[in-house]
């Protein structure tokens, strides 16, 4: 099991650790609701530093980004990021992914930790064809998440960096605490908020400087379930190596006007079934837990759990391309009603 | 993790507190604690009858849902209402407002097969 740099902190602060991808992470602190509150109304800083974080540099870097992602790389000027997905040949997704420009000729790709080997793997292949330098430095990276509306109030007051002047998805050198850092302003929770990629060393003087200066420690279970209410997808749950991103509220990734890996399969498929956001009258949903309408299964939960801001149980779910509500699921054999709604779930600025 | 004494435990952390011919039956600080915040009590119905061990309640927090068994055999004569606006009852106070339904036990005297405190608290060293 791997501990992040920050793991013994985590233990000072009373985290409930859990193994996440082979990481040693906190579940929680107090309280899976609080946390989610604290971000949702005020800030929260969270240890992502088990996510992957790939270096791409080189003449090439551009070209081959353009193969390897499904989003146009080429719109990225210096120092701005974009979410984008890596398909496979077959138009599913390999992963879903974070680009950051940060030179001329030099891309940091940040991946989801469980799939660090397997993209690597799948990257390297790709790379062949191009003068390309791929370099995993996830080992070498440490990540912190601080989100919530007062995120930026609370960064600013640790760094000399007006921050007044960064946008979402820009992302820059700075220094935190004292410490060297690049920052982007971006994040998984649907909040304002910025992402501190740092050296191991400094991971805990800037983590403890965040919490001493009012971010309250959030876990794993509130960065879940902020993903979930902000309706973002989870790799393994929405996404997965058979999931056309076509067929997903996420096809916006896909910019069919360049070339990319797999192009011609995801656009050759017709969508046999849609994602939809519901939310229920009671219960709570779970993974894996049916969908029904007019009394036959017609679809699944992908993620579920419970809004604290909605105090409802919400679920994302594919359903039959066609199926018509009204929808309940079946939580412990009840059919249980389910709205439908828009994604995200709750208003976000 | 508090264990008061006066009351009955069983290896699944239930409680069961007599009261007259009728026993109430909630979760221990240890199990609210493991499962954290809870989001949700699905209740049974008053008057379902039901034989020790069977699953009878369902407890969920954000991570995960629970069962809760009926520690003796008996009905079901009351359901602690206040939990279906404010399940958070059961983490605040666990062995007092956060009870979640009330047996009568077909035979009061099956309560003996049950732990006490230091039996429970056995269980729970044997768990750690």
């Amino acid at each position: 099991m791997k501990k992040t740099p920050l793991y013994e902190a985590h233990l000072r602060l009373g985290a409930r650790m859990v193994d996440f991808a082979g990481y040693l992470l906190p579940l929680q602190y107090t309280s899976i609701v609080e946390e989610h509150l604290a971000v949702r109304r005020a800030v929260g800083v969270f240890d992502v530093s088990h996510m992957g974080e790939f270096l791409v540099r080189g003449k090439e870097a551009l070209a081959f980004l353009q193969w390897a992602t499904a989003n146009d790389a080429g719109k990225l000027k210096v120092g701005r990021a974009q979410y984008s997905m890596l398909p496979n040949e077959r138009g599913g997704v390999v992963d879903d992914i974070y680009l950051y420009r940060l030179g001329e000729e030099e891309y940091l790709m940040v991946v989801n930790a469980a799939n660090i080997a397997k993209d690597l793997a799948h990257l390297q292949a790709l790379a062949k064809g191009f003068r390309v330098e791929l370099e995993d430095a996830s080992e070498r990276t440490a990540l912190l998440a601080l989100q919530g509306p007062k995120a930026a109030s609370l960064l600013q007051g640790l760094t000399d960096l007006d921050l007044s002047q960064k946008r979402k998805n820009d992302v820059f050198p700075a220094r935190v605490a004292g410490r060297p850092a690049r920052l982007a302003r971006t994040g998984y929770t649907g909040e304002d908020g910025f992402e501190l990629f740092l050296a191991p060393e400094d991971a805990e003087p800037v983590f403890l400087a965040l919490v001493e200066a009012g971010a309250k420690p959030a876990g794993l279970g509130a960065r879940d379930s902020l993903r979930l209410e902000a309706g973002f997808p989870l790799y393994g749950h929405e996404l997965t190596e058979e999931t056309n991103p076509l067929c997903t509220p996420w096809a916006w990734v896909v910019k069919k006007e360049k070339a990319f890996l797999g192009k011609e399969a995801m656009l050759a498929q017709a969508c046999r079934e849609r994602l939809v956001g519901l939310v229920l009258e009671g219960g709570i949903p779970r993974e894996g837990y049916r969908v029904l309408s007019g009394g036959r299964p017609v679809g699944r939960v992908t993620s579920g759990g419970y809004s604290p801001l909605l105090q409802r149980g919400i679920a994302l779910a594919y359903v039959e391309e066609g199926a018509e509500g009204p929808f309940q699921v079946e939580v412990r054999g009840r059919a249980v009603p389910a709205a439908l709604s828009p994604l995200p779930f709750v208003p976000l600025k | 993790m508090d264990i008061p004494k006066d009351r009955f435990y069983t290896k699944t952390h239930e409680w069961a507190l007599p009261e007259g011919d009728t026993v109430l039956v909630g979760i221990t600080d240890y199990a609210q604690d493991a499962l954290g915040d809870v989001v949700y009590v699905e209740l049974p119905e008053v008057g379902r009858v039901v034989e020790k061990g069977e699953a009878v309640a369902v407890v969920e927090s954000v991570k995960t849902a629970s069962d809760i068994y009926a520690p003796v055999a008996g009905e079901i004569v009351e359901v602690n209402l206040a939990l279906e606006k404010t399940p958070e009852l059961v983490n605040q106070d666990p062995y007092g407002e956060g009870w979640i339904f009330r047996l009568k036990p077909r035979d009061m005297g099956d309560l003996d097969e049950l732990l006490d405190a230091g039996g429970y608290q056995e269980v729970l060293e044997s768990e750690a």
